[in-house]
């Protein structure tokens, strides 16, 4: 194992270290010490390396992650995992405001809470939430699914695209044009598998889907008025 | 941006401490916000004298022999401490109307940053580093404090446009955020006799709660019907004699960390300017809710 120990090495010397790895390397896993709220720690990764941060860490930590494996084992500021492409990020306590933002793949796991604005406008990631997320999550999402196991704050999914979101506790309230949908076989599969993947104690009948009612994809005459 | 940091200790031997804490925490949130910076320290109380933190731009000339000067105008028994562009007045709280008409009758050209039994507010255009290092901010005691770094958007780069706001006798405000509402807001307190001294918007959500307070709200009431009152974005910290609080408005996008443990409550605009106070590896860190007033009283 590799140690970067951040009370050391710059922040730019540690992404540039990290940023090396790729797919054939033989220093795999990483971890990095002392990273006392820094930002941007373990951005831009691309290749199939596993990097455990001890401590918490500041704003966008993980960001456009293409296939490592980022571990966070205390709580990660805004926008971590924000942009993911691929692999995983997992985070052993909360995370801030938008959490996963923009994600075109991968999985975002927060052992957690999460705050407002999770998944917002999520391209494709997988978000799994074990406590609570805050309001406007899923704004604008696109595809991907989000599962959380606790509760959503106000106006979740507004304005949703295809994202799907999987919610156990309660929902304070539903976003526009984002409703309540019917639970399909392929739909528990899929919660099944991200439930697993994400070491989640919860079982797929408990939760509810909620998606969009595409009533805002196209221009509707009644509403010109509203210009 | 703008970064806040507070500091409300619950563990009395942290006091010496105190302003030497609160500028490590200030001077990490320095990129958040390098063009002013200040501080509000809750010091000792010293028997029934109340204390008036001015500013002058000519200290040299302002602040010279201010003392005699108005302690012959008056009949009080003022003391003056001076520390770089500011100084301490103290005073008996009784004669505190005429003190307060005498310095702007002398000295118009002298700022009230604060006043109160405890409260000094200092605050300079510059780094937090520097701000510090001019008023000897590390080697204050108190128990509590808060500071603020500026990114000035929405009024000019000044002493007076840096924070903290006093709200009243003893009382002060940060913000991180814009209000919108602030000019229409002005104006109506302005028609209810309030006075501004910049074109700031923290100023005006200051100068609203201590409106509202001097309505009978007490802070907590106040800063609930800011949140219907107040446009735009905020996460204010608030100091009071006894006590310290925070709220955030309800979209909640300017970033806010709280602490506790046993000795203290700490804020951060991040966690990074937390990572150096005692035990908070197992301190209970939290993002406070949006729309939602926290508040802690000694």
């Amino acid at each position: 194992m590799q140690t970067l120990d951040m009370a050391e090495v710059t922040l730019r010397e540690v992404n540039s270290k990290l940023q090396a790895q790729k797919a054939s390397t033989n220093q795999q896993t990483w971890e990095i010490v002392n990273p006392r709220g820094s930002h941007a720690i373990a951005c831009g990764l691309d290749g199939p390396i596993e990097v455990t941060v001890l401590g918490s860490t500041g704003y966008y930590c993980g960001g456009m992650n293409k296939d490592a494996t980022v571990h966070i084992m205390g709580s990660a500021g805004p926008g971590v995992a924000e942009n993911m492409m691929s692999g995983k990020v997992v985070i052993e306590g909360d995370a801030s405001q938008y959490a996963g933002a923009t994600g075109n793949g991968g999985l975002l796991v927060i052992k957690g809470n999460a705050s407002s604005r999770c998944g917002i406008s999520m391209k494709g990631i997988d978000i799994v939430v074990h406590g609570n997320i805050g309001h406007m999550s899923a704004f604008m999402a696109q595809s991907g699914n989000l599962v959380v196991l606790g509760n959503a704050g106000d106006a979740l999914g507004d304005s949703l695209y295809e994202a799907r979101l999987f919610v156990r506790g309660e929902v304070k309230s539903l976003g526009a044009d984002c409703i309540e949908k019917e639970m399909r076989p392929e739909h528990l599969a899929i919660l099944a598998d991200l439930l697993s993947q994400a070491d989640a104690d919860a079982r797929p009948e408990e939760f509810r889907r909620y998606g969009s009612a595409r009533q805002l994809y196209n221009f509707n005459i009644d509403n010109a008025s509203a210009y | 941006m703008c970064g806040i940091v507070g500091l409300f200790l619950k563990d009395r031997s942290l006091e010496p401490k105190l302003g030497s804490m609160l500028t490590d925490m200030l001077i990490t949130m320095s990129d958040r916000g390098p063009d002013s910076a200040g501080i509000a320290i809750y010091g000792a109380e010293d028997g029934d004298k109340v204390k008036l933190t001015v500013q002058s731009s000519h200290p040299t000339e302002d602040f010279n022999n201010l003392d005699n000067v108005l302690s012959q105008a008056t009949g009080a028994k003022v003391s003056i401490r001076i520390i770089d562009t500011h100084a301490v007045l103290e005073f008996s709280d009784k004669q505190a109307g005429e003190v307060r008409a005498a310095l702007v009758e002398l000295r118009p050209d002298i700022r009230v940053m604060s006043a109160g039994d405890l409260v000094e507010i200092y605050k300079e255009v510059g780094l937090p580093k520097d701000v510090a290092e001019r008023f000897n901010i590390p080697s204050m005691s108190g128990s509590h404090g808060i500071g603020h770094t500026r990114m000035a958007t929405e009024s000019a780069v000044t002493t007076m446009g840096a924070h903290p706001f006093s709200t009243g006798m003893d009382q002060c405000l940060v913000h991180n955020g814009s209000l919108s509402n602030h000019n229409s807001l002005r104006r109506k307190l302005r028609r209810e006799g309030i006075t501004f001294e910049t074109d700031n918007d923290t100023e005006v959500g200051a100068a609203y709660l201590t409106h509202k307070m001097q309505q009978g709200s007490n802070l907590g009431e106040a800063l609930e019907s800011g949140l219907d009152d107040l446009d735009g974005f905020y996460t204010f910290v608030v100091g009071t004699k006894d006590g310290f609080g925070v709220v955030r408005d309800p979209i909640a996008c300017k970033p806010a960390v709280l602490a506790e443990t046993d000795q203290y409550v700490a804020f951060g605009s991040e966690y990074r300017a937390l990572v150096n106070l005692p035990g908070i590896d197992n301190a209970r860190v939290w993002e406070p809710e949006p729309a939602t007033v926290y508040f802690w009283k000694h």
